[in-house]
C-alpha cells in the first residue's frame, strides 16, 4: 500500500506560515502523508529530511523574496543525495518573471497566491512519481 | 544498485528506500528483510509512548542528543496516526527534530499508522531491524500511547518509557488504561509545572500496587525537555534498565519471546492468506456456505475436512 | 412604549419578508442579520456607559476629543529594502511627498539577530526590508533626516533593544537628546511566537528585555512608544476580527503584568503602550472591532490593573491594511480594496495608518505604487468626508450591535486564556496558534467552496498578462552588505567591542537593565549579530510549538 508523502517546508528566515499550514492540512485531507517541518530551515535540513522520510514531493513556501537563492539550492542538494525523483514544487510571493528560472533549476511548478489547494492536490496526483 | 549491500555500507539513501519498500509492501521487501536479518540483533530498542501533548518528540530529540554525546548512533521511528476520514496524515514529530538532520549519526523516519494497526507493529519492527542492520546503536520508537495497538508497537522495545505531564486532569486514568504495565520507566515531562509532585506520588502509588515490580522498580524521572533539564538522568535510567535486563538474563528472554511472537504473527498471516486465497475465495467454498445456510451441512465437519486437507 | 412599537413593527416586517422569501430569496452565507434596529441594542442601552464621549472613558468613540478635525492620522508608510542607502532615499521621497512619519522595515536577518555575513542570512539580505548590521548602517539610514522632527516606527521585535539603541546613538551623533525622540518599536514578542515567527530567545528573557525597555524609556526616552502590541500579524495568519483583538489584548495583559512584576507602577509605563490593528476587508466589522478594542482595553486597564491616568486607559492604535487580502490576480483591484480598508481604519479611529501597495502580492512595492497607496489615504482624508466628524458610525444600530458582539466574543477568549494561565502559557500550549490555524483553514475552504468570493480569484477571473515593472532587489546586496560588515570589523576598535560585549554578557546573567549595556556595545560599533549572539549564548533560543 503506497501513499504519497509530501514534505512541506519553509526555507529561509520568513515566518509567514499561514499558507504552508493551510496547504499541509489540505494535503492531509486529500489523503497524502504530510511531513510538516516548520519555519526557518536551511536547504540542507530540508533535503536531508526529505531523504530520511523518502518524500515523493517537497513543497517549499517562501514569502520573503529569497526563493531564487534557496529553492534551487534544495533541488541541488536533493540531487546530490540521490533523491532525483522527488517532485519539488514551490509557492509564495513569486513574480512571474522568476518562474522560468526556477523551473530551469528543477522546481517543477510554482503556485502563487490565490491558487486553490485543490489545484495543488491535482498537480501532485498528476505528476508524482 | 543492490539496496541491501548499500544499506550495510551505510548508505542513508538505501536505508530510506529499504524502509519505504517495507512500508509500502513492495515486492522486494521480503527479500531485503531476508538478506539483512543476519545483521540484526545488535541495536538496543527504546520505546517511548504517552498521550498527545506530553512532549514526546521534544524529549526524543533531547535523548538522541544525549546519546550522541555518549558516542552512540541513533535511529528514530516516529509514528503518527493516520486520519480515519481521509487516509492522510500529518507527521509532525520531525519538526521538533530538525536540527538532528545535520548529524550523520542520527536517522529519523516518520511513519503513519495507515489504519492497519495490526500490521503496523510488524512493519515498525521491520523498520527497527533495517536501522539495526544499518548499524544504529540505539533505536527509539516513538508513538502516541492512546490504544492497545500503539502499546503493541512499543512492546517491540527492550526498554519502554511512558511520558506523562502534570495538569492534564485525567493523566492517571490514561496510565491506568493499560500503559502502566508496560512502563519500565516513567518520565514526568514539563516538570516545572504545577502538579508535578502530586503526579509523582500518584505514579508511585500505582507502582506499589503492581506485584511484578520486585526486581526492577520503574524509576520516575522529571524533565523539562524544552530546555534540556533532566535528560541525562533519563538516559542513565534507560541504561540502568538495560544493565538490569542483561545481568538478570531477562534481555535474552524478552528477545526470545519477541522473536517467537513475530514468527507466530508471520505464520498466522501466511496461513490466513493461504486460506483466504485457496479456500475462502473459491467457488466451492461459496457452495459449502449455501449448504451450511440451508442446514444441509454443519460447520464442524466442514472445518475438520478442510483443515485436514490444508494442514496435511 | 416606543420599544414595544418597534418590536411589533419588526415582527410584522420579518413576517412580511419571510413570506416572500420563496419568491425573492436572499443570498446565502451572510453573517450579518437582515436588519438592525434599536431592539439589537436592548431597551437598557446606556449611552454613557457603552460609548461615552470622545477622549473619555471607555473611549469607544475615540481617544481624542476632536479626532481628525484637528489633525489627520499619521500617514505612515512602512518601507525599507536593500541597503541603508536605498532605503534612505525612499524615506526622503516619502517625507517629501507628504508622509508624516517613517516606518522602517528591516530584513529578516536583522529581525532575527543575524549579521549579513551569517550563513542563516543566505538569500535573505535586504529582501523584505533594509539590512542593518551596525550603527554604521543606521547612520546612513537616517542621513539628512532630523530625528527630532520625525516620528519613526520600527518593526523590530526580538532585537528591539538593539535597534532602539542604534536609533538613540544616531540621534546623539545628530546632537539630539533621547528625550526629543518620538516613535515606536514593535517589541511584541508574544505575537512572534503565536503568529509571525521572528523570535530569537525563549519567553522569560524576552519578557525581561521588554520590561527593561519600558523602564529605560520611561526615564530616558519618555516620548517613545515602547511597544506596539500587534494584532496585525495574528489577523494576517488567519484569525477572525474577534480573535485578533482578543489574543492581542491578552498579550497586552501579559506585558502589563510583567512590568508590574518587575516593580513598575502601571501609570509610569502604560501610557506608552500602543496597539497595531489590521484593517481588513469587511468595513463595518472592522470599524466595530476598533471600537470594541478600545472599550475592552479601557476596562482592562482601569478595572484589572487600577490604572488611573486616562492615557494609561486609552488604546492608541496604528493600523495597516490587510496584506493577505491583496490578490496577485488583477492587481489594480487592490487599490480599491486598500481604499475600503483605509475607510474602515479611519472610521474606526486609528491614530496612524500604513496603506499597502497594489503589487505587494507579487513583490515589494515600486515607488509608483507606494505613491498611489499614500494618495489613497490623502483622498480619504481630504475628499471623502469620513474624517469630518468624530466616530461617524457611532449610533448605527448595526455597528453598535457588532461592536457589542465582537466585544463579547473577545472577552470569552480573554477569559479562556486567563484560565489557561495567561497568553504566554496559552501560546506554550499551542492554544492560540491552533485557534488561528483553524480560522485560516476555514477561510481558505470557504473560498474553495465558493462560499466566500474574492473578486478575480474565484469569481470574475480574467486572462491577464504578467505584470511588469516589479521592484527587484539586486542580488548583490548580500555581498555588498557582507563586505561592509567585514570592513567595519577590520577598522573599528575591537578591544572596545570585546569589552562592551563582555559587559553585556555579564549583564545578561544578572538582573541589571540591559539597555545601557546594549547602547555601549552599539556605540562601539558591535554588530547586531554579535550583540544578539551574546544574548543567544546566555538566554538560549526559543523552540516553537507547532501542531496542525
Amino acid at each position: 500500500m503506497a501513499k504519497v508523502k509530501v514534505l512541506v517546508a519553509k526555507p529561509g528566515l520568513d515566518g509567514h506560515d499561514r499558507g504552508a499550514k493551510v496547504i499541509a492540512r489540505a494535503l492531509r485531507d486529500a489523503g497524502f502523508e504530510v511531513i510538516y517541518t516548520g519555519i526557518r530551515l536551511t536547504p540542507e535540513q530540508i533535503a536531508e529530511a526529505a531523504l530520511q522520510d523518502d518524500a515523493n514531493v517537497v513543497a517549499l513556501s517562501l514569502l520573503s523574496g529569497a526563493h531564487n537563492t534557496l529553492f534551487p539550492k534544495v533541488v541541488e542538494l536533493l540531487n546530490e543525495k540521490g533523491m532525483k525523483d522527488v517532485l519539488v514544487i514551490g509557492g509564495g510571493v513569486i513574480p512571474d518573471s522568476d518562474v522560468p528560472g526556477l523551473k530551469a533549476a528543477g522546481i517543477k511548478e510554482i503556485f502563487t497566491p490565490g491558487t486553490p489547494t485543490s489545484a495543488i492536490v491535482d498537480y501532485i496526483n498528476a505528476n508524482v512519481k | 544498485m543492490n539496496i541491501v549491500e548499500e544499506l550495510l555500507n551505510h548508505s542513508r539513501l538505501a536505508l530510506s528506500k529499504a524502509i519505504t519498500a517495507v512500508e509500502n509492501e513492495y515486492d522486494d521487501a521480503v527479500k531485503i528483510m531476508t538478506e539483512i536479518y543476519p545483521n540484526t540483533g545488535n541495536a538496543y530498542v527504546v520505546g517511548i509512548t504517552g498521550a498527545p501533548g506530553t512532549g514526546k518528540s521534544t524529549l526524543t530529540d533531547k535523548l538522541a542528543k544525549e546519546y550522541r554525546k555518549r558516542c552512540k548512533t541513533i535511529g528514530i521511528v516516529a509514528i503518527d496516526p493516520t486520519s480515519p476520514y481521509s487516509g492522510g496524515a500529518i507527521l509532525g514529530d520531525r519538526i521538533r527534530m530538525m536540527d538532528l538532520t545535520a548529524d550523520e549519526g542520527i536517522f529519523v523516519r516518520s511513519m503513519a499508522t495507515r489504519g492497519s494497526l495490526g500490521g503496523l507493529s510488524q512493519k515498525a519492527g521491520d523498520v527497527v531491524k533495517l536501522m539495526d542492520a544499518y548499524g544504529m546503536d540505539i533505536i527509539i520508537v516513538e508513538t502516541v500511547g492512546v490504544g492497545q495497538s500503539e502499546v503493541d508497537i512499543v512492546k517491540t522495545a527492550d526498554t519502554t518509557m511512558v511520558v506523562v505531564i502534570p495538569g492534564m486532569g485525567d493523566d492517571i486514568q490514561a496510565i491506568k488504561a493499560g500503559i502502566l504495565e508496560i512502563g519500565d520507566l516513567f518520565t514526568i515531562n514539563k516538570a516545572d509545572r504545577e502538579g508535578t509532585d502530586k503526579l509523582n506520588i500518584e505514579i508511585e502509588m500505582m507502582l506499589e500496587l503492581n506485584p511484578e515490580h520486585v526486581a526492577w522498580r520503574p524509576p520516575i524521572n522529571r524533565t523539562v525537555a524544552s530546555n534540556g533539564e533532566g535528560i541525562e538522568a533519563v538516559v542513565d535510567s534507560i541504561e540502568a534498565h538495560r544493565a538490569y535486563l542483561i545481568e538478570s538474563g531477562k534481555l535474552s528472554d524478552i528477545r526470545k519471546a519477541r522473536i517467537k511472537n513475530e514468527v507466530t504473527a508471520m505464520l498466522n498471516e501466511r496461513v490466513n492468506r493461504y486460506i483466504d486465497k485457496n479456500v475462502v475465495s473459491t467457488e466451492k467454498f461459496e457452495q459449502i456456505v449455501l449448504k451450511l445456510q440451508t442446514r444441509e451441512l454443519e460447520p464442524y465437519s466442514v472445518v475438520d475436512d478442510i483443515a485436514g486437507k490444508v494442514l496435511k | 412604549m416606543a420599544f414595544e412599537n418597534i418590536k411589533a413593527g419588526f415582527d410584522k416586517y420579518t413576517a412580511d419578508v419571510e413570506a416572500k422569501l420563496a419568491k425573492t430569496p436572499e443570498r446565502v452565507n451572510i453573517a450579518a442579520n437582515r436588519l438592525y434596529t434599536p431592539l439589537d441594542l436592548g431597551e437598557g442601552f446606556d449611552y454613557t456607559e457603552k460609548l461615552g464621549f470622545p477622549g473619555e472613558y471607555p473611549y469607544t468613540r475615540g481617544v481624542q476629543p476632536t479626532m481628525y478635525r484637528g489633525r489627520f492620522w499619521t500617514m505612515r508608510m512602512y518601507a525599507g529594502f536593500s541597503t541603508a542607502e536605498e532605503s534612505n532615499k525612499r524615506y526622503r521621497y516619502l517625507l517629501a511627498n507628504g508622509g508624516s512619519g517613517l516606518s522602517c522595515a528591516f530584513d529578516l536577518p536583522t529581525q532575527i539577530g543575524y549579521d549579513s555575513t551569517d550563513a542563516m542570512a543566505e538569500g535573505e539580505v535586504g529582501k523584505v526590508g533594509v539590512a542593518i548590521d551596525s550603527l554604521a548602517d543606521m547612520e546612513i539610514l537616517f542621513d539628512q533626516i532630523p530625528l527630532d522632527k520625525v516620528s519613526t516606527s520600527m518593526t523590530i521585535n526580538a532585537p528591539a533593544s538593539v535597534l532602539l539603541a542604534m536609533y538613540i546613538a544616531v540621534a546623539e551623533k545628530q546632537g539630539i537628546t533621547p528625550d526629543k525622540l518620538r516613535g515606536t518599536i514593535q517589541n511584541d514578542i508574544l505575537k512572534e511566537y503565536a503568529a509571525r515567527g521572528t523570535y530569537i530567545f525563549p519567553p522569560t528573557p524576552s519578557m525581561r528585555l521588554i520590561t527593561d525597555i519600558f523602564e529605560y524609556c520611561s526615564k530616558n526616552v519618555p516620548q517613545w512608544n515602547t511597544i506596539s502590541i500587534s494584532g496585525y500579524h495574528i489577523r494576517e495568519a488567519g484569525s477572525t476580527a474577534s480573535q485578533e483583538i482578543a489574543f492581542t489584548i491578552a498579550d497586552g495583559i501579559a506585558y502589563v503584568e510583567a512590568a508590574i512584576k518587575a516593580g513598575m507602577d502601571v501609570d509610569a509605563f502604560a501610557g506608552r503602550l500602543s496597539f497595531f490593528w489590521n484593517a481588513h476587508n469587511n468595513v463595518l466589522e472592522e470599524v466595530a472591532k476598533f471600537r470594541a478594542s478600545r472599550r475592552i482595553w479601557a476596562k482592562v486597564m482601569k478595572e484589572r490593573f487600577g490604572a488611573k491616568k486616562p492615557k494609561s486607559q486609552m488604546l492608541r492604535v496604528h493600523s495597516q491594511t490587510a496584506g493577505s487580502m491583496l490578490t496577485a490576480q488583477q492587481p489594480n483591484n487592490n487599490i480599491v480594496r486598500v481604499a475600503l480598508q483605509t475607510a474602515a481604519a479611519v472610521m474606526g479611529g486609528t491614530q496612524s495608518l500604513h496603506t499597502n501597495s497594489k503589487d505587494e502580492a507579487l513583490a515589494l512595492p515600486t515607488e509608483e505604487s507606494v505613491a498611489i497607496a499614500l494618495r489613497t489615504q490623502q483622498i480619504v482624508a481630504y475628499e471623502s468626508g469620513l474624517a469630518d466628524t468624530v466616530d461617524p458610525l457611532g449610533g448605527s444600530y448595526y455597528v453598535e450591535a457588532l461592536t457589542d458582539k465582537i466585544e463579547a466574543e473577545a472577552w470569552d477568549y480573554i477569559k479562556k486564556i486567563d484560565e489557561l494561565g495567561g497568553a504566554p502559557e496559552a501560546i506554550a500550549k499551542g492554544y492560540i496558534q491552533k485557534e488561528i490555524q483553524d480560522s485560516a483553514y476555514k477561510w481558505q475552504m470557504e473560498i474553495e467552496k465558493n462560499e466566500r468570493i474574492i473578486v478575480g480569484v474565484n469569481k470574475f477571473q480574467q486572462e491577464e498578462e504578467a505584470p511588469k515593472n516589479l521592484l527587484r532587489v539586486d542580488t548583490s546586496v548580500g555581498r555588498q552588505q557582507a563586505d561592509k560588515v567585514n570592513k567595519l570589523k577590520a577598522s573599528r576598535d575591537n578591544a572596545k567591542v570585546k569589552a562592551a560585549l563582555a559587559a553585556l554578557e555579564a549583564g545578561c546573567a544578572s538582573d541589571t537593565n540591559l539597555m545601557p549595556l546594549i547602547l555601549d556595545a552599539v556605540r562601539a560599533y558591535a554588530t547586531e549579530g554579535e550583540i544578539c549572539g551574546v544574548m543567544r549564548k546566555v538566554f538560549g533560543e526559543y523552540q516553537p510549538h507547532t501542531s496542525l
